[in-house]
């Protein structure tokens, strides 16, 4: 028989404890572990829902080959970093900071953890191990600006906008520049609720904007709330991130929807067969990162019509809402003609003429 | 600005401000009989939820409403249990009992995001409740109407009748209160269960009327600024009024203001105003101990009796 003394205990665990050192060296089929930091919960079926469809595609395609952790609701700014360096710490590989806050705290625990890749979206910081990736969501306002134009009879949209980073500036001017390509005199109404996710804050804001004059909404923050608003008042308003027909049947118009799955497929083989660099990734409609919902069949055929046109154009590169000549608020000339580069639409922090901030 | 942007917005304020107001009147109660509640964040969640999920499923608002008010009762006899039979630390059951909240609401409202519901509208007729003028009197839901009726009756409750009496001896003074035959604990129980149903009701508020949908996390932070509102108030319900159509005001205006184009003051600025108002009252209250304005006497200090 053999004694359960105090030692033998103690060695069993110490021997436990090298296992998984052990293991990472020496099984080469080891999962890669991946990790996502999420801003929201995944039930606002909006910006982290969209996040987590891309997590399950990515299960979906490699199954057992990775393993994933996902943490949620993490706030921007300094607490987000002890999150980033924990996920650092318990070894995995690659790891998906999924919002502009993270930027630095993601930086200050990639160049801790040079073996640990990172992947910060919507950023603009990069080193050796930090990648950045965004989509091109300015091509989906582009859509729902010229919808807008048709489909407003005030001529005004209401915009709800979280913060002022050139992100939502950019979705802000795209929205408005295609909407005056069908209707010169539209004009849109900005309001800013320093919040991607508060529903009932975004509700209030859009009977405000509403109240103001605006018969369209649309709006960079995460929750359906205002939506349902517009579907009360028999308004029309357009999606965030994902297909929200389900709260508003009769408002809803349409959604841009962020499809991140290929992107973190491609990301996540590239790991795999140890081709994995630093990059800064801006896909759109034609890589299939951005996509839209179903249109509501209150729109016009012939709007509809126009709308695909312009999302082919915009494939094939024959579309550029950014094309000159483009006055900004007070008036003055920003480009007179050709195309804003994307360095110009990634530092963007001034409104075209028509928005009312 | 015509009259038409001034009544909507005070129907916006009025409606920003009855779900803090309906929960801080519950809280109100509670700390009146001596124990802090630090899960009204939570308990909303578990109301609204349920709230929602019951008016969906059945399609009767009334039925969720108290439905979810009885849930909201149960999370809070739970704490009651932890804190006043087992005398375990108020403030980290609180604590506890807002993250059960958010953890158990999410996995509840799991099958219910993306539906929606009749908003709880006005019981008023339509000539009335959508009457470009009178819709101000008028056209809100029946919970705004409730919430006035019931602070009144909390005032009334603690200012004139015995019962209030009791509760307000138990929590400024418990051992008195035991020593002459009442049940101390027995009265804050009953205190806490009162804390929980308003807190449902504050809930049902969000997702029946003002939002109406499920979303996780759908009161994004009100529960901490009722909670911060007993406090400003100092445990007086008129105040609490005030209070609530004030912070209500202060968290709707800033939207109205710069969507009609004004911006006078940083919105960040405006958006911390409920906490620094009252820090600015608790400071008012350390500095006039006697006037009336202080915290029952035996806030979050558990009660055991020696027999």
């Amino acid at each position: 028989m053999k004694l359960i003394s105090r030692r033998n205990v103690l060695k069993s665990a110490a021997a436990a404890s090298t296992l998984p050192l052990l293991g990472k060296s020496a099984f080469a089929m080891d999962p890669v572990k991946v990790a996502f930091v999420y801003l929201g919960p995944i039930g606002d079926h909006g910006w982290t829902y969209a996040h987590e469809q891309g997590r399950q595609a990515a299960i979906a395609k490699f199954g057992d080959a990775i393993s994933t952790t996902i943490v949620e609701n993490v706030a921007e700014g300094p607490d987000s970093e002890r999150v980033i360096r924990r996920l650092a710490e318990e070894g995995n590989d690659l790891i998906f900071t999924c919002s502009f806050g993270y930027m630095n705290p993601t930086l200050k625990v990639a160049k801790r953890f040079k073996d640990v890749k990172f992947e910060h979206a919507t950023g603009y910081k990069r080193a050796p191990n930090m990648s950045t990736y965004n989509a091109r969501f300015h091509e989906g306002r582009a859509i729902c600006g010229t919808i807008a134009g048709h489909m407003s009879k005030s001529g005004t949209a209401g915009y709800i906008a979280s913060f002022p980073i050139p992100e939502v500036v950019m979705g802000i001017n795209a929205f408005t520049l295609a909407a005056q390509k069908v209707n010169p005199d539209f004009k849109t109404n900005v309001l800013w609720v320093n919040s991607w996710y508060d529903p009932p804050k975004e509700a209030d804001a859009a009977t405000a904007l509403i109240d103001q004059g605006a018969d369209i909404i649309t709006q960079h923050t995460d929750s359906p709330a205002a939506l349902r608003v517009c579907e009360e008042r028999d308004l029309l308003a357009f999606g965030q991130s994902w297909d929200m027909t389900s709260f508003a049947p009769k408002a809803h118009l349409t959604a841009i929807m962020d499809i991140w799955g290929p992107y973190y497929i491609d990301r996540i083989q590239k790991v795999m067969d140890k081709k994995w660099e630093s990059a800064d990734t801006w896909w759109g409609f034609k890589e299939g990162i951005v996509a839209l919902a179903p249109y509501n069949e209150r729109i016009p055929a012939d709007v509809v019509a126009e709308a695909e046109a312009i999302r082919e154009g915009i494939i094939d590169g024959s579309y550029d809402v950014f094309t000159g000549p483009i006055k900004d608020q007070s008036g003055t000339v920003r480009l007179a003609e050709g195309r804003l580069t994307d360095g110009d639409l990634l530092s963007m922090d001034w409104y075209v003429e028509g928005v009312q901030s | 600005m015509n009259d038409t942007i001034i009544i909507s917005i005070i129907m916006t304020v009025i409606g920003a401000s009855t779900p803090i107001l309906l929960a801080a009147l519950g809280e109100l109660i509670v700390e009146k009989s001596g124990v802090l509640n630090l899960g009204i964040e939570g308990m909303m969640l578990i109301g609204a939820v349920v709230g929602f999920a019951v008016t969906l499923t059945t399609g009767f608002h009334l039925l969720g409403i108290v439905v979810a008010m009885l849930a909201s009762t149960l999370s809070a006899m739970l704490f009651a249990y932890l804190t006043l039979t087992l005398t375990a630390n108020q403030v980290a059951t609180g604590l506890a009992l807002t993250i059960f909240g958010i953890g158990i609401s999410s996995l509840m409202g799991e099958p219910y995001v993306g539906k929606t519901i009749e908003i709880f509208s006005s019981w008023f007729p339509a000539s009335l409740a959508e009457h470009p003028q009178l819709r101000v009197i008028f056209g809100y839901s029946p919970l705004v109407y409730l919430s006035l009726i019931l602070t009144i009756s909390v005032s009334y409750f603690l200012k004139k009748t015995r019962a209030g009496l009791i509760l307000r001896a138990v929590g400024e003074s418990d051992l008195s209160a035991h020593s002459i035959g009442y049940s101390v604990i027995g009265v804050r129980y009953a205190a806490v269960a009162f804390g929980g149903a308003m807190a449902g009701l504050a809930g049902c508020y969000f997702s029946l009327v003002l939002t109406p949908l499920w979303s996780e996390e759908l009161t994004a932070g009100r529960g901490w600024i009722a909670l911060a509102l007993v406090v400003f108030a100092a445990w007086k319900p008129s105040r609490l009024l005030f209070g609530a159509y004030l912070f209500g005001a202060i968290m709707t205006l800033e939207l109205h203001a710069k969507a009609a184009g004004f911006s006078f003051i940083a919105p960040e600025l405006l958006a911390a105003m409920p906490y620094l108002a009252t820090i600015v009252v608790l400071a008012l209250i350390s500095l006039r101990k006697s006037s009336g304005l202080a915290a029952p006497a035996c806030l979050a200090k558990p009660f055991k009796p020696s027999t």
